[in-house]
Protein backbone atom coordinates (compact mmCIF):
# COMPACT_ATOMS: atom_id res chain seq x y z
CA UNK A 1 0.00 0.00 0.00
CA UNK A 2 1.34 3.39 -0.99
CA UNK A 3 1.68 5.95 1.80
CA UNK A 4 0.72 9.61 1.55
CA UNK A 5 3.95 10.53 3.35
CA UNK A 6 5.38 13.66 1.74
CA UNK A 7 2.94 13.42 -1.19
CA UNK A 8 1.35 16.78 -0.41
CA UNK A 9 2.38 20.19 0.78
CA UNK A 10 0.84 23.23 2.42
CA UNK A 11 1.39 25.89 -0.22
CA UNK A 12 -0.62 28.83 1.09
CA UNK A 13 -1.64 30.31 4.43
CA UNK A 14 -4.02 33.16 5.28
CA UNK A 15 -5.48 34.78 8.38
CA UNK A 16 -7.76 37.67 9.21
CA UNK A 17 -7.14 39.96 12.13
CA UNK A 18 -7.91 38.21 15.42
CA UNK A 19 -10.23 40.22 17.65
CA UNK A 20 -13.01 40.07 20.21
CA UNK A 21 -15.55 41.70 17.91
CA UNK A 22 -15.00 41.45 14.18
CA UNK A 23 -18.14 43.38 13.25
CA UNK A 24 -18.31 41.16 10.17
CA UNK A 25 -20.08 38.02 9.02
CA UNK A 26 -18.34 34.68 9.31
CA UNK A 27 -18.58 34.33 5.53
CA UNK A 28 -16.66 37.57 5.16
CA UNK A 29 -13.94 36.24 7.50
CA UNK A 30 -13.71 32.96 5.54
CA UNK A 31 -13.35 34.84 2.27
CA UNK A 32 -10.59 37.13 3.51
CA UNK A 33 -8.56 34.29 5.03
CA UNK A 34 -9.12 32.11 1.96
CA UNK A 35 -8.17 34.80 -0.56
CA UNK A 36 -4.99 35.49 1.40
CA UNK A 37 -4.11 31.78 1.45
CA UNK A 38 -4.81 31.38 -2.27
CA UNK A 39 -2.77 34.48 -3.09
CA UNK A 40 0.04 33.36 -0.79
CA UNK A 41 0.29 30.20 -2.90
CA UNK A 42 0.33 32.22 -6.11
CA UNK A 43 -2.91 30.59 -7.22
CA UNK A 44 -6.22 31.99 -8.46
CA UNK A 45 -9.56 31.14 -6.80
CA UNK A 46 -10.58 29.08 -9.84
CA UNK A 47 -7.57 26.82 -9.21
CA UNK A 48 -9.28 25.61 -6.02
CA UNK A 49 -11.19 22.41 -6.82
CA UNK A 50 -11.44 20.88 -3.34
CA UNK A 51 -12.57 22.11 0.07
CA UNK A 52 -12.61 20.66 3.56
CA UNK A 53 -14.32 22.18 6.56
CA UNK A 54 -15.38 21.67 10.16
CA UNK A 55 -18.96 20.51 10.70
CA UNK A 56 -19.16 23.23 13.36
CA UNK A 57 -18.09 25.93 10.90
CA UNK A 58 -21.15 28.01 10.01
CA UNK A 59 -20.08 28.67 6.40
CA UNK A 60 -21.00 26.04 3.78
CA UNK A 61 -18.67 25.37 0.84
CA UNK A 62 -21.23 26.56 -1.69
CA UNK A 63 -21.29 30.02 -0.09
CA UNK A 64 -17.52 30.19 -0.53
CA UNK A 65 -17.50 29.06 -4.14
CA UNK A 66 -20.41 31.33 -4.99
CA UNK A 67 -18.51 34.25 -3.48
CA UNK A 68 -15.16 33.50 -5.07
CA UNK A 69 -16.38 32.57 -8.53
CA UNK A 70 -15.17 28.99 -8.28
CA UNK A 71 -17.08 27.00 -10.92
CA UNK A 72 -17.01 23.51 -9.36
CA UNK A 73 -15.53 21.47 -6.55
CA UNK A 74 -14.61 17.90 -7.43
CA UNK A 75 -13.93 17.05 -3.77
CA UNK A 76 -15.45 18.35 -0.53
CA UNK A 77 -15.58 16.88 2.93
CA UNK A 78 -16.72 17.84 6.41
CA UNK A 79 -15.52 16.48 9.73
CA UNK A 80 -17.21 16.55 13.15
CA UNK A 81 -15.75 16.36 16.66
CA UNK A 82 -15.92 20.09 17.23
CA UNK A 83 -12.58 21.85 17.34
CA UNK A 84 -10.43 18.79 16.76
CA UNK A 85 -11.22 18.36 13.06
CA UNK A 86 -8.27 20.14 11.45
CA UNK A 87 -5.81 17.24 11.48
CA UNK A 88 -8.31 14.84 9.97
CA UNK A 89 -9.27 17.43 7.37
CA UNK A 90 -5.61 17.80 6.35
CA UNK A 91 -5.43 13.99 6.10
CA UNK A 92 -8.52 13.90 3.89
CA UNK A 93 -7.27 16.76 1.73
CA UNK A 94 -3.96 14.96 1.23
CA UNK A 95 -5.74 11.72 0.34
CA UNK A 96 -7.87 13.58 -2.20
CA UNK A 97 -4.84 15.25 -3.79
CA UNK A 98 -2.73 12.08 -3.74
CA UNK A 99 -5.49 10.11 -5.46
CA UNK A 100 -6.29 12.76 -8.04
CA UNK A 101 -9.75 13.72 -6.78
CA UNK A 102 -8.62 17.33 -6.50
CA UNK A 103 -5.54 19.41 -7.27
CA UNK A 104 -5.71 22.28 -4.79
CA UNK A 105 -7.73 21.89 -1.60
CA UNK A 106 -8.74 24.80 0.63
CA UNK A 107 -9.24 24.27 4.38
CA UNK A 108 -10.92 27.11 6.27
CA UNK A 109 -12.23 27.91 9.73
CA UNK A 110 -13.81 31.20 10.71
CA UNK A 111 -15.98 32.15 13.63
CA UNK A 112 -17.24 35.00 15.68
CA UNK A 113 -16.28 32.97 18.71
CA UNK A 114 -16.31 35.91 21.11
CA UNK A 115 -19.00 38.27 19.80
CA UNK A 116 -21.23 35.41 18.58
CA UNK A 117 -21.40 31.76 19.64
CA UNK A 118 -19.14 31.39 22.69
CA UNK A 119 -17.83 27.89 23.34
CA UNK A 120 -17.52 28.61 27.06
CA UNK A 121 -21.26 29.06 27.45
CA UNK A 122 -23.19 25.98 28.49
CA UNK A 123 -26.43 27.63 27.47
CA UNK A 124 -25.21 28.02 23.90
CA UNK A 125 -23.28 24.83 23.29
CA UNK A 126 -25.48 22.47 25.29
CA UNK A 127 -27.61 19.72 23.79
CA UNK A 128 -30.48 20.28 26.21
CA UNK A 129 -30.32 16.83 27.77
CA UNK A 130 -30.73 14.98 24.49
CA UNK A 131 -28.85 11.85 23.42
CA UNK A 132 -25.97 10.89 25.70
CA UNK A 133 -25.93 14.41 27.15
CA UNK A 134 -28.88 13.19 29.28
CA UNK A 135 -26.23 11.56 31.47
CA UNK A 136 -24.12 14.73 31.79
CA UNK A 137 -25.98 18.02 31.45
CA UNK A 138 -28.67 17.41 34.10
CA UNK A 139 -25.81 16.99 36.60
CA UNK A 140 -24.28 20.30 35.57
CA UNK A 141 -21.61 18.95 33.21
CA UNK A 142 -22.24 21.44 30.44
CA UNK A 143 -19.02 22.47 28.68
CA UNK A 144 -15.77 20.75 27.64
CA UNK A 145 -13.78 22.76 30.19
CA UNK A 146 -15.48 20.98 33.08
CA UNK A 147 -14.81 17.57 31.56
CA UNK A 148 -11.14 18.38 30.97
CA UNK A 149 -10.87 19.82 34.47
CA UNK A 150 -11.82 16.37 35.77
CA UNK A 151 -9.12 14.82 33.56
CA UNK A 152 -6.59 17.34 34.90
CA UNK A 153 -7.65 16.67 38.50
CA UNK A 154 -7.13 12.94 37.98
CA UNK A 155 -3.66 13.56 36.49
CA UNK A 156 -2.77 15.61 39.58
CA UNK A 157 -3.96 12.75 41.78
CA UNK A 158 -2.09 10.03 39.90
CA UNK A 159 1.19 11.82 39.19
CA UNK A 160 1.51 14.72 41.62
CA UNK A 161 1.07 17.29 38.85
CA UNK A 162 0.33 20.79 40.15
CA UNK A 163 -1.57 23.84 39.01
CA UNK A 164 1.79 25.60 38.65
CA UNK A 165 2.80 22.95 36.09
CA UNK A 166 -0.28 23.84 34.07
CA UNK A 167 0.64 27.48 34.60
CA UNK A 168 4.07 26.97 33.03
CA UNK A 169 2.25 26.12 29.79
CA UNK A 170 0.09 29.24 29.94
CA UNK A 171 3.17 31.37 30.66
CA UNK A 172 5.08 29.86 27.71
CA UNK A 173 2.19 30.56 25.35
CA UNK A 174 1.92 34.12 26.65
CA UNK A 175 5.64 34.69 26.22
CA UNK A 176 5.40 33.63 22.57
CA UNK A 177 2.26 35.74 22.04
CA UNK A 178 4.23 38.72 23.27
CA UNK A 179 6.60 38.19 20.32
CA UNK A 180 3.67 38.02 17.87
CA UNK A 181 1.90 41.31 17.05
CA UNK A 182 -1.08 39.40 15.59
CA UNK A 183 -1.78 37.73 18.93
CA UNK A 184 -4.77 38.90 20.97
CA UNK A 185 -2.60 38.93 24.10
CA UNK A 186 0.32 40.75 22.46
CA UNK A 187 1.70 43.32 24.87
CA UNK A 188 0.18 41.70 27.96
CA UNK A 189 2.76 39.77 29.94
CA UNK A 190 1.96 36.95 32.38
CA UNK A 191 3.95 35.50 35.25
CA UNK A 192 3.34 32.25 37.08
CA UNK A 193 2.06 34.38 39.98
CA UNK A 194 -0.45 36.04 37.64
CA UNK A 195 -1.58 32.55 36.64
CA UNK A 196 -1.91 31.35 40.22
CA UNK A 197 -3.77 34.50 41.24
CA UNK A 198 -6.24 34.41 38.34
CA UNK A 199 -9.75 33.47 39.38
CA UNK A 200 -10.92 29.88 39.46
CA UNK A 201 -13.21 28.90 36.57
CA UNK A 202 -13.47 25.12 36.67
CA UNK A 203 -11.30 23.93 39.56
CA UNK A 204 -8.45 23.03 39.03
CA UNK A 205 -8.51 25.37 36.01
CA UNK A 206 -7.87 29.04 36.68
CA UNK A 207 -8.88 31.68 34.15
CA UNK A 208 -5.39 31.56 32.60
CA UNK A 209 -5.66 27.81 32.02
CA UNK A 210 -8.56 28.48 29.66
CA UNK A 211 -8.18 29.47 26.03
CA UNK A 212 -9.37 32.67 24.44
CA UNK A 213 -12.64 33.10 22.60
CA UNK A 214 -11.91 34.75 19.28
CA UNK A 215 -13.46 36.37 16.24
CA UNK A 216 -11.40 35.57 13.17
CA UNK A 217 -10.65 33.29 10.28
CA UNK A 218 -7.78 31.16 9.05
CA UNK A 219 -7.22 29.11 5.91
CA UNK A 220 -4.60 26.96 4.20
CA UNK A 221 -4.18 25.49 0.71
CA UNK A 222 -2.91 21.94 0.15
CA UNK A 223 -1.51 20.80 -3.19
CA UNK A 224 0.69 17.99 -4.47
CA UNK A 225 4.34 18.19 -3.50
CA UNK A 226 5.24 18.06 -7.18
CA UNK A 227 3.23 21.16 -8.07
CA UNK A 228 4.28 22.84 -4.85
CA UNK A 229 7.86 23.08 -6.09
CA UNK A 230 6.77 25.59 -8.75
CA UNK A 231 4.57 27.69 -6.49
CA UNK A 232 5.28 31.02 -4.83
CA UNK A 233 6.42 29.84 -1.39
CA UNK A 234 8.88 27.29 -0.11
CA UNK A 235 6.80 24.09 0.16
CA UNK A 236 6.00 22.72 3.59
CA UNK A 237 5.51 18.99 3.20
CA UNK A 238 2.89 17.00 5.06
CA UNK A 239 5.25 14.28 6.17
CA UNK A 240 2.66 12.33 8.16
CA UNK A 241 -0.94 12.53 9.32
CA UNK A 242 -2.89 10.50 11.85
CA UNK A 243 -6.38 10.29 13.28
CA UNK A 244 -7.68 8.38 16.29
CA UNK A 245 -11.17 7.82 17.63
CA UNK A 246 -12.03 5.55 20.56
CA UNK A 247 -15.23 5.06 22.60
CA UNK A 248 -15.73 8.05 24.91
CA UNK A 249 -13.06 7.77 27.63
CA UNK A 250 -15.29 9.68 30.05
CA UNK A 251 -17.51 6.57 30.20
CA UNK A 252 -14.94 4.05 31.36
CA UNK A 253 -11.43 4.81 30.10
CA UNK A 254 -8.40 6.17 31.90
CA UNK A 255 -8.89 9.93 31.66
CA UNK A 256 -5.37 11.13 32.37
CA UNK A 257 -4.17 10.28 28.87
CA UNK A 258 -5.40 11.06 25.38
CA UNK A 259 -5.49 9.14 22.11
CA UNK A 260 -2.25 10.94 21.18
CA UNK A 261 -0.74 7.81 22.78
CA UNK A 262 -2.30 5.83 19.92
CA UNK A 263 -1.93 8.35 17.09
CA UNK A 264 1.65 9.32 17.97
CA UNK A 265 3.43 6.05 17.09
CA UNK A 266 1.57 5.85 13.76
CA UNK A 267 2.44 9.46 13.05
CA UNK A 268 6.14 9.20 13.80
CA UNK A 269 6.36 5.87 11.99
CA UNK A 270 4.86 7.37 8.83
CA UNK A 271 7.22 10.35 9.03
CA UNK A 272 10.17 8.03 9.68
CA UNK A 273 11.26 10.00 12.73
CA UNK A 274 11.10 9.86 16.53
CA UNK A 275 9.74 12.49 18.93
CA UNK A 276 13.34 13.61 19.49
CA UNK A 277 13.47 14.78 15.86
CA UNK A 278 10.66 17.31 16.45
CA UNK A 279 12.12 20.82 16.63
CA UNK A 280 8.96 22.67 17.63
CA UNK A 281 5.40 21.60 18.46
CA UNK A 282 2.06 23.33 17.99
CA UNK A 283 -0.38 21.64 20.35
CA UNK A 284 -4.14 22.10 20.78
CA UNK A 285 -4.45 24.14 23.95
CA UNK A 286 -8.10 24.80 24.72
CA UNK A 287 -6.96 24.12 28.30
CA UNK A 288 -3.35 24.23 29.45
CA UNK A 289 -3.32 20.73 30.96
CA UNK A 290 -4.02 19.14 27.59
CA UNK A 291 -0.63 20.34 26.34
CA UNK A 292 0.96 18.51 29.26
CA UNK A 293 -1.00 15.37 28.40
CA UNK A 294 0.11 15.66 24.75
CA UNK A 295 3.78 16.08 25.67
CA UNK A 296 3.58 12.81 27.57
CA UNK A 297 1.34 10.95 25.16
CA UNK A 298 3.40 11.77 22.04
CA UNK A 299 6.41 10.46 23.93
CA UNK A 300 8.46 13.61 24.62
CA UNK A 301 8.75 12.38 28.21
CA UNK A 302 7.52 9.33 30.15
CA UNK A 303 3.86 9.27 31.22
CA UNK A 304 3.39 11.21 34.42
CA UNK A 305 6.53 13.31 34.05
CA UNK A 306 4.93 16.10 32.04
CA UNK A 307 4.80 18.38 35.07
CA UNK A 308 8.54 18.57 35.66
CA UNK A 309 9.12 18.51 31.87
CA UNK A 310 7.27 21.78 31.20
CA UNK A 311 9.19 23.66 33.90
CA UNK A 312 12.41 25.62 33.57
CA UNK A 313 11.75 27.08 30.14
CA UNK A 314 11.99 23.75 28.33
CA UNK A 315 8.85 24.50 26.30
CA UNK A 316 9.71 28.15 25.67
CA UNK A 317 11.64 29.54 22.72
CA UNK A 318 15.27 28.57 23.18
CA UNK A 319 14.24 25.45 25.13
CA UNK A 320 14.34 21.81 24.16
CA UNK A 321 10.77 21.67 22.82
CA UNK A 322 9.25 25.09 22.17
CA UNK A 323 5.47 24.85 21.94
CA UNK A 324 2.82 27.14 20.45
CA UNK A 325 5.32 29.68 19.18
CA UNK A 326 2.63 32.13 18.01
CA UNK A 327 0.87 32.00 21.38
CA UNK A 328 -1.57 29.15 20.78
CA UNK A 329 -5.22 29.14 21.71
CA UNK A 330 -4.28 30.35 25.16
CA UNK A 331 -2.79 33.64 23.98
CA UNK A 332 -2.86 34.10 20.18
CA UNK A 333 -6.38 33.18 19.05
CA UNK A 334 -8.90 30.36 19.24
CA UNK A 335 -9.40 29.28 15.64
CA UNK A 336 -9.51 25.53 16.22
CA UNK A 337 -5.82 24.93 15.42
CA UNK A 338 -5.85 26.25 11.89
CA UNK A 339 -3.70 28.99 13.42
CA UNK A 340 -1.46 26.26 14.87
CA UNK A 341 -1.00 24.72 11.41
CA UNK A 342 -0.22 28.17 9.98
CA UNK A 343 2.38 28.75 12.69
CA UNK A 344 3.89 25.35 11.88
CA UNK A 345 4.20 26.43 8.25
CA UNK A 346 5.84 29.71 9.30
CA UNK A 347 8.41 27.86 11.38
CA UNK A 348 9.38 25.79 8.32
CA UNK A 349 9.46 28.83 6.05
CA UNK A 350 11.63 30.63 8.61
CA UNK A 351 9.13 33.45 9.12
CA UNK A 352 7.84 32.91 12.68
CA UNK A 353 7.97 35.78 15.15
CA UNK A 354 9.47 33.23 17.58
CA UNK A 355 11.61 31.38 15.07
CA UNK A 356 13.32 28.15 16.05
CA UNK A 357 16.61 28.23 14.11
CA UNK A 358 16.67 25.75 11.20
CA UNK A 359 13.45 24.03 12.25
CA UNK A 360 13.04 20.90 10.12
CA UNK A 361 10.18 18.98 11.71
CA UNK A 362 7.09 20.42 13.34
CA UNK A 363 4.45 18.43 15.20
CA UNK A 364 0.96 19.89 14.96
CA UNK A 365 -1.59 18.30 17.29
CA UNK A 366 -5.06 19.48 16.33
CA UNK A 367 -6.84 18.15 19.40
CA UNK A 368 -5.89 15.50 21.95
CA UNK A 369 -4.51 13.20 19.24
CA UNK A 370 -7.87 12.94 17.47
CA UNK A 371 -5.98 14.57 14.60
CA UNK A 372 -2.29 15.32 14.17
CA UNK A 373 0.42 15.87 11.56
CA UNK A 374 4.14 16.18 11.12
CA UNK A 375 5.21 18.96 8.78
CA UNK A 376 8.72 19.22 7.36
CA UNK A 377 10.62 21.51 5.02
CA UNK B 1 -38.23 35.62 44.25
CA UNK B 2 -37.64 34.81 40.55
CA UNK B 3 -37.78 31.13 39.74
CA UNK B 4 -34.44 29.38 39.28
CA UNK B 5 -33.70 28.36 35.68
CA UNK B 6 -33.34 24.56 35.72
CA UNK B 7 -30.38 22.65 34.37
CA UNK B 8 -31.25 20.74 31.20
CA UNK B 9 -33.45 17.77 32.06
CA UNK B 10 -32.77 14.31 30.67
CA UNK B 11 -34.68 13.57 27.49
CA UNK B 12 -35.32 9.81 27.76
CA UNK B 13 -35.03 7.66 24.64
CA UNK B 14 -36.27 4.17 23.91
CA UNK B 15 -32.76 2.95 24.72
CA UNK B 16 -32.55 4.46 28.20
CA UNK B 17 -36.06 5.19 29.49
CA UNK B 18 -35.91 2.19 31.88
CA UNK B 19 -33.00 3.88 33.67
CA UNK B 20 -34.99 7.07 34.23
CA UNK B 21 -38.15 5.22 35.21
CA UNK B 22 -36.15 3.35 37.85
CA UNK B 23 -34.82 6.67 39.17
CA UNK B 24 -38.41 7.78 39.65
CA UNK B 25 -38.88 4.68 41.81
CA UNK B 26 -35.65 5.63 43.65
CA UNK B 27 -33.81 2.61 42.28
CA UNK B 28 -30.44 2.71 40.52
CA UNK B 29 -30.43 0.22 37.66
CA UNK B 30 -27.70 -0.40 35.13
CA UNK B 31 -28.05 -1.99 31.71
CA UNK B 32 -27.00 -5.66 31.85
CA UNK B 33 -26.28 -8.30 29.23
CA UNK B 34 -27.58 -11.65 30.54
CA UNK B 35 -25.38 -13.56 28.05
CA UNK B 36 -22.05 -11.87 28.84
CA UNK B 37 -22.90 -10.72 32.37
CA UNK B 38 -21.61 -7.26 31.40
CA UNK B 39 -22.88 -4.07 33.01
CA UNK B 40 -22.64 -0.92 30.92
CA UNK B 41 -23.49 2.74 31.29
CA UNK B 42 -24.79 4.79 29.58
CA UNK B 43 -27.22 2.36 27.94
CA UNK B 44 -27.08 1.51 24.24
CA UNK B 45 -29.11 -0.94 22.11
CA UNK B 46 -26.46 -3.69 21.76
CA UNK B 47 -24.08 -5.39 24.19
CA UNK B 48 -20.48 -4.53 23.15
CA UNK B 49 -19.46 -8.09 24.07
CA UNK B 50 -21.88 -10.24 22.05
CA UNK B 51 -23.34 -7.44 19.87
CA UNK B 52 -26.85 -8.67 20.61
CA UNK B 53 -29.86 -6.78 21.89
CA UNK B 54 -32.53 -7.85 24.38
CA UNK B 55 -30.54 -6.42 27.26
CA UNK B 56 -31.85 -6.35 30.78
CA UNK B 57 -31.43 -4.13 33.82
CA UNK B 58 -29.78 -4.90 37.13
CA UNK B 59 -30.31 -3.01 40.33
CA UNK B 60 -26.96 -1.99 41.83
CA UNK B 61 -25.91 -1.07 45.35
CA UNK B 62 -25.60 2.64 44.70
CA UNK B 63 -22.21 2.61 46.41
CA UNK B 64 -19.14 3.92 44.69
CA UNK B 65 -15.91 5.87 44.81
CA UNK B 66 -15.15 9.31 43.40
CA UNK B 67 -12.80 8.85 40.42
CA UNK B 68 -12.47 12.56 39.65
CA UNK B 69 -14.34 15.82 40.08
CA UNK B 70 -14.39 19.50 39.21
CA UNK B 71 -15.85 22.49 40.95
CA UNK B 72 -17.31 25.10 38.64
CA UNK B 73 -16.99 28.65 39.95
CA UNK B 74 -18.26 30.55 36.93
CA UNK B 75 -21.97 30.52 36.16
CA UNK B 76 -21.57 29.12 32.67
CA UNK B 77 -25.30 28.45 32.42
CA UNK B 78 -28.24 30.48 33.76
CA UNK B 79 -29.11 27.48 35.96
CA UNK B 80 -25.85 27.90 37.87
CA UNK B 81 -26.36 31.62 38.49
CA UNK B 82 -27.07 31.27 42.21
CA UNK B 83 -25.67 27.76 42.60
CA UNK B 84 -21.91 28.16 42.13
CA UNK B 85 -19.60 26.74 43.30
CA UNK B 86 -21.17 23.67 41.66
CA UNK B 87 -19.46 20.29 41.71
CA UNK B 88 -19.55 17.58 39.07
CA UNK B 89 -18.22 14.15 40.02
CA UNK B 90 -17.26 10.96 38.23
CA UNK B 91 -18.27 7.98 40.35
CA UNK B 92 -16.96 4.47 39.81
CA UNK B 93 -19.73 2.24 41.15
CA UNK B 94 -18.67 -0.83 43.12
CA UNK B 95 -20.19 -2.97 40.35
CA UNK B 96 -17.63 -1.56 37.88
CA UNK B 97 -19.39 1.10 35.82
CA UNK B 98 -18.87 4.85 35.89
CA UNK B 99 -21.45 7.62 36.19
CA UNK B 100 -21.37 11.39 36.00
CA UNK B 101 -23.24 12.96 38.89
CA UNK B 102 -23.36 15.70 41.52
CA UNK B 103 -22.32 15.37 45.17
CA UNK B 104 -24.63 16.73 47.87
CA UNK B 105 -24.17 17.16 51.63
CA UNK B 106 -20.47 17.94 51.24
CA UNK B 107 -18.67 21.30 51.19
CA UNK B 108 -16.63 21.73 47.98
CA UNK B 109 -13.32 21.91 49.84
CA UNK B 110 -13.91 18.44 51.34
CA UNK B 111 -14.41 16.62 48.01
CA UNK B 112 -11.59 14.17 47.31
CA UNK B 113 -10.74 11.53 44.74
CA UNK B 114 -11.22 8.17 46.45
CA UNK B 115 -14.09 9.41 48.64
CA UNK B 116 -16.77 6.77 49.27
CA UNK B 117 -20.24 7.86 48.19
CA UNK B 118 -23.79 6.50 48.01
CA UNK B 119 -26.64 7.31 45.69
CA UNK B 120 -29.40 9.64 46.82
CA UNK B 121 -32.38 10.46 44.63
CA UNK B 122 -33.60 14.00 44.17
CA UNK B 123 -36.77 14.94 42.35
CA UNK B 124 -35.60 18.07 40.52
CA UNK B 125 -38.94 18.60 38.77
CA UNK B 126 -42.27 16.79 38.90
CA UNK B 127 -41.66 13.36 37.39
CA UNK B 128 -37.91 13.86 36.93
CA UNK B 129 -35.65 12.24 39.51
CA UNK B 130 -31.87 12.37 39.25
CA UNK B 131 -29.36 10.04 40.94
CA UNK B 132 -27.08 12.32 42.96
CA UNK B 133 -24.53 11.06 45.48
CA UNK B 134 -23.56 11.93 49.05
CA UNK B 135 -20.64 10.86 51.25
CA UNK B 136 -21.27 7.53 52.95
CA UNK B 137 -21.63 7.70 56.74
CA UNK B 138 -18.41 6.75 58.54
Amino acid sequence: MESIKDKCAIVGIGETEYSKDSGRSELSLVLEASMKAIDDAGLQPEDIDGMVRFVVDPTPEEEVIASLGIPELTFFDELAYTGTAAGGLVAHACMAVATGLANNVLLYRAMNGRSGKRYGSGAITGRRGQGQSAFMEPFGLLVPGQQLAMYARRHMYEYGTTSAHFGAISVACRKHANMNPRAIMYGRSMTIEDHQNSRMIYDPFHLFDCCLETDGGAAIVISSSERAKDMRQRPVYVSAVAQSLVPPIIENGPISQTVAAKAGPRLFNMAGITPQDIDVAQIYDHFSALVLFAIEDYGFCPKGEGGPFVEGGRIEIGGELPINTAGGHLSEAYVHTVNHIIEGVRQLRGTSTAQVPDAEHVLVDTGEGVGAMVLRR
Amino acid sequence: MPEQTPLPLPVPTIDNQAFWEACNRKELVIQHCPRCDILRHPPRPLCPGCRQGNLGWKQVSGLGTIYSYTITHQAIHPALKDRVPWNVIMVDLDEGVRMISHLVDCPPEDIRIGMRVEVVFEEVEAGVTLPYFRPTPH
